[in-house]
Formats: structure tokens, C-alpha cells, sequence
């Protein structure tokens, strides 16, 4: 009896190891979503300035999935990794080298280094007093930056960026191909990073640390070191958007610590849906076009139609349209599998 | 080593000027059949929030397999060898019974900071989580949400995902807690099969599982032990008696 408890069906270990495989690959949705991102500059030419902003928005949106979709860790002054990254980016371009690799290299080292330092401020508390302490952080960044002129430039910003061309072949032009394509390739290589990493025995823990911390210590989860890992991974990801952002605009000022950053980000990731990884850029992708959209027709007011909209949109429209994504997805899929046979 | 699986030694826990843990001193030997008994109130679930580090005794020492692990945190206790089920059952909610588990043995291996792993590629993790979700009558639902499972499935998920983490000391707090009765045959009936070389300590309010499972009982009221015997000595007990009918020890 004992002996075959232990030595399960076949068919059940098959199963189990089925489902882990079919978790990992890569869904046809997936494909056609990065296939459309690349083929975008063929599409929408004179759209890449905007798309670029998209990109590094999607960035800076999954940095913030990352800690708050999988491990449940709150923050409104996630702006401060992403201004950490801008900063050092652009003084390494300015004082060291203009070459945008290598800056964009130190200007994750510099943030991630930030979110280590920072990330034991997180490990305890509730999600209220990790809003309080994040936002803390990043309102104490704002103003290091803004007293520390001679270095940052203050409200002037860093000005006389000039970046090399991308890996010496590329020079950033003024319609922002380079620089969408850029942004894009940083994007998905960072992602694939991220899903691999969240698909990982880590990924899992965290998952259990968001759900319930007491049972994950129980079964054996050190819950500190996971936050601090994640955290110092995530502050890495806003740093490389941070990096982007100065790089393709070749300017950094103080508007990338400034705390609309931090809950614009809270709004794009609620949007697209946490602790999915495609919800940051999908948010990114609604948050800017509308912002974009509402912009062009009302100059003024448009910050008054898009809180009118998340308001909206927070207090149900978003299960409505997840529902509407679900729907025609598997109309699509039973269109597909009709055709297949 | 002939240390006992599980000790205490002198054990106490207050509160302010509430004794919740009184001088409790608690042998569990290696490949016992313990169990833990006491009224409302006795002070059962604090005495095993100490024993897994959820709560600092006032005093005393705690030993596993001879080792004192009075300080050591929860995770570092289920490391050494003890894991637990709670009363109220603590899952993930937002797992599959079968992620559950894939966690538990991820950290079981020390897996749980190897960023780049994959799952499906971690050796026999696989066929090892098919194994413990048969063992627990969990393999028609393993790939199911936990939060949509029955109660009962839930309770079995709850001692399934402590015994995945190969504990020689399991302690399981009130297993059969709310499981309706249809449920409840196959939730002893895993308890009963549990295996010998683990011992185990179980804290429970139903007698009938418990003098059904223990070969050992101690009985916890107001947080002191009164007495610790065979079940036939428990059931005879004019002390256990009386505090099970709300009476006055001394009356």
C-alpha cells in the first residue's frame, strides 16, 4: 500500500508534466502581439515618437508588475528608479561615454543598486506603509535631485545630450525609428527575462508570498531574501526605462522623479491587469494612445476626460473588457480549430 | 542519535499578565502517534505557533531531533524537519493544488532562488507532485484553482502540502476541522496512512479521531498539562473528564 502510494499512475505524472510544458510555451497571441510591435515602424511611420514613449512606458509598467502583480509589495514612488536610471544614464552620457549600451548597462547597476539599498525599507509593514515609505523614497530622490543642481542641472534639467549612434551602426533620428526600435528590443528582451523568471520556483514563491506570507514561511519560503531579490530586479527594469527615456530624448529633468510618474504607473498597471506581465504593456499601450487621442482634441481638459475614464474604468469597465478580450479570443481559437480539421 | 523527534522543555507564553503557556514541557518520540488535547481555550494553537516560530516563547527551549531551534525563524524549522497544517486553512489562493505543491518541493530542493529554472525541467518534481496529490486523493483536481476546490479537497491540500515538504516531524492542527461528514472518511483515511517514520503530532477537538490515531495523548488545560498517557488512561482519567465537562479541576 505504502509502496505504491509513492509511485504514482503514469498517466497522472505524465499529465502534471504536460501541463508544466504547455504552461511554458508560447501562446499564438503572444506571437502575433510581438510580431505587431516589430512591424509596427512599417505601419505607422510617422507614429514612432509616440510609440517609443509606449514602450518605455511598458518598461517602466512591468518593472512594476513585477513586484506588485507577483509579489504583492504596493508602491507609489516607483518614479525614483526610474528617475535614478534617467539620471545616471544621461551624466554618463553627458561626463563618461556616449555610447547608449553602456549607459543603458550603468543606469540599470545604478538603479538596481537603489532598490537594493531601498528594498529592506519594504520587507515589512503593510501594503499602507509601503505606499508611505515609497513614496517617501522617491520624494527624497525628487528633492536630492532638485538641490544638487550643479550635478543634475535642477529645474533646468540635464541639458547637451548627445548620444552616439547604436552600436556604432544606428544614429538616432529625428522621425524616433531608432529609438522606437531600441526601446522595443530592451523591452523584449527584458520580458522574456521576466517570464522566464516569474515561470521559475522564484516566480512561484513570490506568487506565494503575495498570497499568504504566513503559509509561504510554513512550507519553507526565507521571504525577505525573495523581496529583496525581486525588488532589486524590478528597481534594474525601471532604471532601463529610465535609461531609454534619457537616451531617445537626449534630456533628463526633474519630471522623471516627479510623483505622477509613480501613480500614472499604479493606473497603467491596474489597467492592462496585474500579475500577468502583458498587463503593464497592454495598460502602456490604452493609457498613452487615449492620452495621446484626448490630448489632440481637447488641449486643455485632458486630464479631466482621462480621470473620468480610469474612474470609470477602474469601477468595472475593466472586467468588461477582459470579458470582451476573452470572448474573442475563443471565437477566434474555435474559427481556428474549425478551419484546422 | 536517540534524541526525541520533538521536546519542549519548560515552556511558557504570556501575554501581558494572560499565561497562555504554562511550564509546558512535551516529549514527542520519534515515530510517534501524538496527540494533543485540551478544551477551548487550553492554549493549543498557541503552544504550535511556537513550536513552528510564528510566536517567541517567554521561556523555555524548544529541541528538534536534539537541536535547539527555540529562535530558529519558520522557514528555517521546516528546513530542519518540521512542517505543520493549520487550523484554518492557509492556501494560496490564486494556485492550482498542483503549484501549491510544485512550491512546497521547489523549496523542499532549494530551488527557490534559481531564477532561470523551469519547472517542467527540474528533474522528477513532476512525477513527485503526481505522487503526493495521489497520496492525499487530490489527482482529479490537481490542476484546479484551490479557491474553487470543496472544503474537504482543501483540508487534504492542507496536510498534503506540509507532508511535500518531507517533514520527519509533521504537526497537524485540527485536521478534520468543519470537514463535512462525506468528506471526512477519506481525510482520516490519509491521516491514518501516513507514514510510520514520520511522527506526528496532532492537535484535534474530535476524540474520534483522535483515539482512533494517537497511541499518545496529552492533555492541555489552561495552558498547563495536566496529565499524558495511553488513550485507554486518557479515557479513564477523572481529571480529563472533568475538564472536558467545564468542571472544576478540584471539585
Amino acid at each position: 500500500m505504502t509502496m505504491a502510494l509513492d509511485t504514482p499512475r503514469p498517466a497522472l505524472t505524465d499529465l502534471v508534466g504536460k501541463t508544466l510544458s504547455r504552461r511554458r510555451r508560447w501562446k499564438l497571441g503572444e506571437v502575433v502581439f510581438w510580431g505587431l510591435t516589430a512591424a509596427a515602424p512599417f505601419m505607422l511611420p510617422r507614429g514612432m515618437l509616440l510609440l517609443n514613449e509606449v514602450a518605455i512606458l511598458a518598461l517602466f509598467a512591468l518593472s512594476l508588475d513585477l513586484i506588485l502583480g507577483f509579489a504583492g509589495i504596493v508602491s507609489l514612488g516607483h518614479a525614483a528608479f526610474l528617475g535614478a536610471g534617467a539620471y545616471a544614464a544621461g551624466l554618463f552620457a553627458l561626463h563618461v561615454n556616449a555610447d547608449p549600451l553602456t549607459g543603458l548597462v550603468v543606469a540599470v547597476l545604478a538603479a538596481a543598486l537603489l532598490g537594493f539599498l531601498t528594498s529592506f525599507l519594504v520587507l515589512r509593514g503593510t501594503d499602507l506603509t509601503r505606499l508611505m515609505v515609497t513614496l517617501g523614497v522617491a520624494l527624497l530622490l525628487f528633492e536630492l535631485a532638485n538641490s544638487f543642481s550643479t550635478i543634475t542641472g535642477g529645474a533646468d534639467g540635464l541639458q547637451g545630450i548627445s548620444m552616439g549612434p547604436l552600436l556604432g551602426l544606428f544614429p538616432f533620428d529625428l522621425q524616433g525609428r531608432t529609438a522606437y526600435l531600441y526601446s522595443l528590443s530592451v523591452l523584449f528582451v527584458l520580458f522574456l527575462a521576466a517570464r522566464r523568471m516569474m515561470a521559475s520556483p522564484f516566480g512561484l514563491s513570490l506568487r506565494a508570498i503575495r498570497d499568504n506570507p504566513l503559509r509561504a514561511s510554513a512550507t519553507g519560503v526565507a521571504i525577505n531574501g525573495r523581496i529583496v531579490m525581486v525588488y532589486t530586479i524590478a528597481a534594474a527594469y525601471a532604471g532601463a526605462a529610465g535609461a531609454l527615456m534619457a537616451q531617445t530624448t537626449q534630456f533628463v529633468s526633474l519630471d522623471v522623479l516627479e510623483f505622477h510618474r509613480s501613480a500614472d504607473l499604479m493606473l497603467v498597471v491596474i489597467i492592462g491587469g496585474a500579475g500577468w506581465l502583458y498587463g503593464g504593456i497592454i495598460g502602456a499601450i490604452l493609457f498613452k494612445v487615449l492620452q495621446d487621442a484626448i490630448s489632440l482634441a481637447t488641449p486643455q481638459y485632458w486630464q479631466f476626460w482621462i480621470g473620468l475614464l480610469l474612474v470609470v474604468f477602474v469601477l468595472g469597465g475593466r472586467e468588461i473588457l477582459h470579458d470582451l478580450l476573452a470572448r474573442s479570443r475563443a471565437a477566434l481559437a474555435k474559427r481556428i480549430s474549425r478551419r484546422a480539421p | 542519535m536517540t534524541a526525541p523527534a520533538l521536546q519542549t522543555i519548560g515552556l511558557v507564553k504570556r501575554f501581558g499578565g494572560i499565561v497562555a503557556t504554562n511550564d509546558v514541557s512535551l516529549t514527542i518520540e520519534r515515530g510517534a502517534r501524538h496527540a494533543l488535547i485540551g478544551p477551548n481555550g487550553a492554549g493549543k494553537t498557541t503552544l504550535v505557533n511556537q513550536l513552528t516560530g510564528v510566536l517567541k516563547p517567554s521561556e523555555g527551549r524548544i529541541l528538534l531531533e536534539g537541536r535547539d531551534i527555540t529562535t530558529a525563524k519558520p522557514e528555517a524549522r521546516v528546513r530542519l524537519g518540521m512542517s505543520r497544517t493549520f487550523q484554518i486553512n492557509q492556501l494560496f489562493q490564486s494556485m492550482t493544488a498542483l503549484d501549491m505543491l510544485l512550491l512546497v518541493l521547489c523549496e523542499q530542493r532549494n530551488l527557490g532562488l534559481k531564477l532561470w529554472q523551469k519547472l517542467d525541467k527540474s528533474g522528477d518534481l513532476a512525477r513527485e507532485a503526481a505522487a503526493i496529490a495521489e497520496r492525499f486523493r487530490l489527482d482529479d483536481v490537481i490542476g484546479e484553482p484551490i479557491a474553487t476546490l470543496p472544503y474537504g479537497k482543501q483540508r487534504q491540500l492542507e496536510i498534503a502540502a506540509a507532508f511535500a515538504a518531507r517533514p520527519r516531524v509533521l504537526l497537524l492542527d485540527e485536521p478534520a476541522a468543519g470537514v463535512p461528514e462525506a468528506e471526512r472518511r477519506d481525510l482520516l483515511a490519509t491521516v491514518a496512512d501516513l507514514p510510520a517514520d514520520v511522527s506526528v503530532l496532532l492537535i484535534e477537538h474530535d476524540m474520534d479521531l483522535v483515539f482512533r490515531f494517537a497511541t499518545r495523548i496529552t492533555v492541555l488545560v489552561n495552558g498547563t498539562v495536566i496529565t499524558e498517557g495511553t488513550p485507554a488512561a486518557i479515557a479513564t482519567d477523572p481529571a480529563v473528564r472533568a475538564a472536558y465537562l467545564g468542571e472544576s479541576l478540584d471539585a
